[in-house]
């Protein structure tokens, strides 16, 4: 006897039908490239059509920031050194919201009183504005690392709580009820079922979080000065002595790292469900 | 539960009564037995409590009244959905319940492997399910719980998001299957042509509360043709049970 149907078998590979590759990359890479070529011819015109050349300092033209910015050897390692130092709180305070963020998700997961009661405290978290709080931990914990990572912590530990706890509850009630004619306990049900289950979503919180920890160890370092500069200081430094090149670069280097981390994390994300999620294949 | 049952019964419900919490009554007096070689079949209009009834015989539900003997161990369960996890292959997920019951690896894999000929997804082991058609993930979902060798299978209306030809090759291929693995089952269906093509017996139940008002034996012999569709005597007994159907809406 044959194997699947005709009729099943030519709905499969419709299915699975793909465009081609060449047509897939100019969807993915020409959009961003026309409207990147707009940013920058918008850019010069600015620079010279609309600024007066005494007020050019405001927004200096392209090839001058990379020519200061990225070029000067000086300038360079400065901003990169900086940059270094920022990228590492940000996966520091990253790795910690993380950390925490699962275990907490886990254990709301588990048991519903949990989820009540410690939900409330962490909206609350994501609701107090930074800006309120930075005393508080300056009091707390000092001007240096600590405080840029605890702000980071603050910034990123939200979506990475509420995507894996979405995603965890997210396994249809018929595969739980399959794992309950099976006789299945909580861990492996966990580890079998809702764990895979969350993987999208999870992945798509570590990418919300991931820019948002960039975000943290820029804002943190702008406020937290000691010890090893970061971007942030950078930033302040070059505003205040008015280098708009320098200040430029830096926007430019702060923008990248967000962009990296969060093309890290897709890449993770296709590597890890790229081939059984619906929505990850719809796009790719 | 597991109680009680004689060497000849896969099933038994006695007295069966559900009133769900909210008030709503979704079976009375529901008694019947399923031996051992029956493929019973029962039909009822929509909302009368044909899925309770099975979701009361697998544990998933508790009777609010009545017993139920049924030894639940190696119970075969297909949903209305296949319930494929997205994550696993097709071999991976025919794999899952010999996981869950802690099968030897090797053991595993051959009763994969025979599970997938017999359901024939034979060259699409190693497909994610959302490469499948439907009919195929109910294939899918029928070697899964074929792994375990069940001695009662019960099925929740499971054909039904299928297109008309594929319903009607897994509905020949269930009745081959019935017979060369030897289960019991008890199946949920709307179609009355596939109640009496698959079926031992068609048992017909009221609209909600949900009692059974008829019962019609099938005399048809197994294995049965595609063909046996078109006989006078298959018209016949299917216009009898469609007659009782209406004659239980009232």
């Amino acid at each position: 006897m044959n194997t699947v149907t005709e009729n099943e078998e030519k709905s499969s590979t419709a299915i699975l039908g793909q465009p081609s590759r060449i047509k897939k990359y100019v969807a993915v890479f020409v959009p961003p490239l026309i409207l990147g070529a707009c940013v920058i011819g918008l850019w010069y015109y600015i620079t010279f059509g609309v600024l007066a050349e005494k007020r050019r300092f405001l927004l200096r033209p392209i090839h001058s920031v990379i020519d200061v910015g990225f070029l000067d050897g000086d300038n360079r390692t400065e901003s990169l050194n900086a940059l270094w130092s920022s990228t590492e709180v940000a996966l520091i305070g990253l790795s910690i919201s993380i950390g925490l963020g699962f275990v907490l998700a886990i254990l709301m997961s588990q048991a519903k009183f949990l989820e009540r009661a410690i939900f409330p405290y962490m909206v609350t978290l994501q609701a107090i504005p930074i800006l309120a709080i930075v005393p508080l931990i300056s009091f707390w914990f000092g001007t240096g690392q600590t405080s840029r990572v605890v702000v980071c912590v603050i910034i990123s530990l939200f979506p990475i709580i509420v995507n894996t706890l979405f995603g965890l509850q997210s396994a249809e009630k018929g595969m739980h009820d399959l794992f309950t004619l099976h006789h299945s306990n909580r861990f492996i049900r966990l580890r079998k079922l809702m764990f895979p289950a969350a993987l999208p979503a999870i992945f798509a919180g570590l990418r919300i979080s991931a820019g948002l920890s960039v975000i943290g160890a820029i804002v943190g370092d702008f406020f937290f000065g000691k010890g090893e500069a970061g971007i942030g200081q950078m930033l302040k430094k070059h505003a205040n002595r008015l280098n708009g090149e320098e200040l430029l670069a830096c926007v430019i280097l702060s923008s990248a790292l967000g962009v990296i981390v969060f093309m890290i994390f897709g890449a993770i994300q296709n590597k890890a469900v790229g081939r059984w999620h619906e929505a990850n294949s719809a796009t790719s | 539960m597991d109680t009680g049952l004689s060497t000849s019964t896969s099933l038994s419900f006695d007295d069966i009564g559900m009133i769900f919490p909210d008030g709503t009554e979704a079976l009375q007096n529901i008694t019947f037995e399923l031996s051992k070689g029956e493929f019973v079949t029962i039909v009822g209009p929509s909302g009368c409590g044909k899925s309770t009834l099975l979701k009361i015989a697998s544990g998933l539900l508790e009777p609010t009244n009545g017993t139920v003997e049924v030894d639940r161990e190696r119970l075969g369960y297909v949903f209305q959905d296949a319930t494929l996890l997205p994550w696993r292959t097709v071999s991976k997920n025919v794999e899952l319940l010999t996981e869950l019951h802690g099968i030897d690896p090797q053991e595993r894999k051959k009763l994969v492997e025979e599970s997938i000929k017999l359901v024939k997804l034979e060259g699409f082991e190693n497909h994610y399910p959302k490469s499948l058609s439907g009919g195929m993930k109910m294939r899918c979902s029928f070697a899964r719980s074929l792994t375990l060798k069940p001695p009662l299978f019960l099925f929740d209306e499971p054909f039904g998001a299928v297109d008309e030809i594929t319903r009607e090759e897994l509905n020949e291929d269930t009745q081959q299957l019935f017979k060369q693995e030897g289960f019991a089952g008890l199946f949920i269906t709307h179609s009355i042509s596939e109640a009496v093509f698959m079926s031992t017996k068609v048992l017909v139940m009221s609209a909600r509360p949900g009692r059974l008002v008829k019962q019609f034996d099938i005399p048809f012999e197994y294995p049965r043709q595609p063909d046996l569709r078109f006989s006078a005597d298959f018209a016949e007994l299917c216009g009898e049970v469609s007659v009782a159907l209406r004659g239980s809406h009232s």
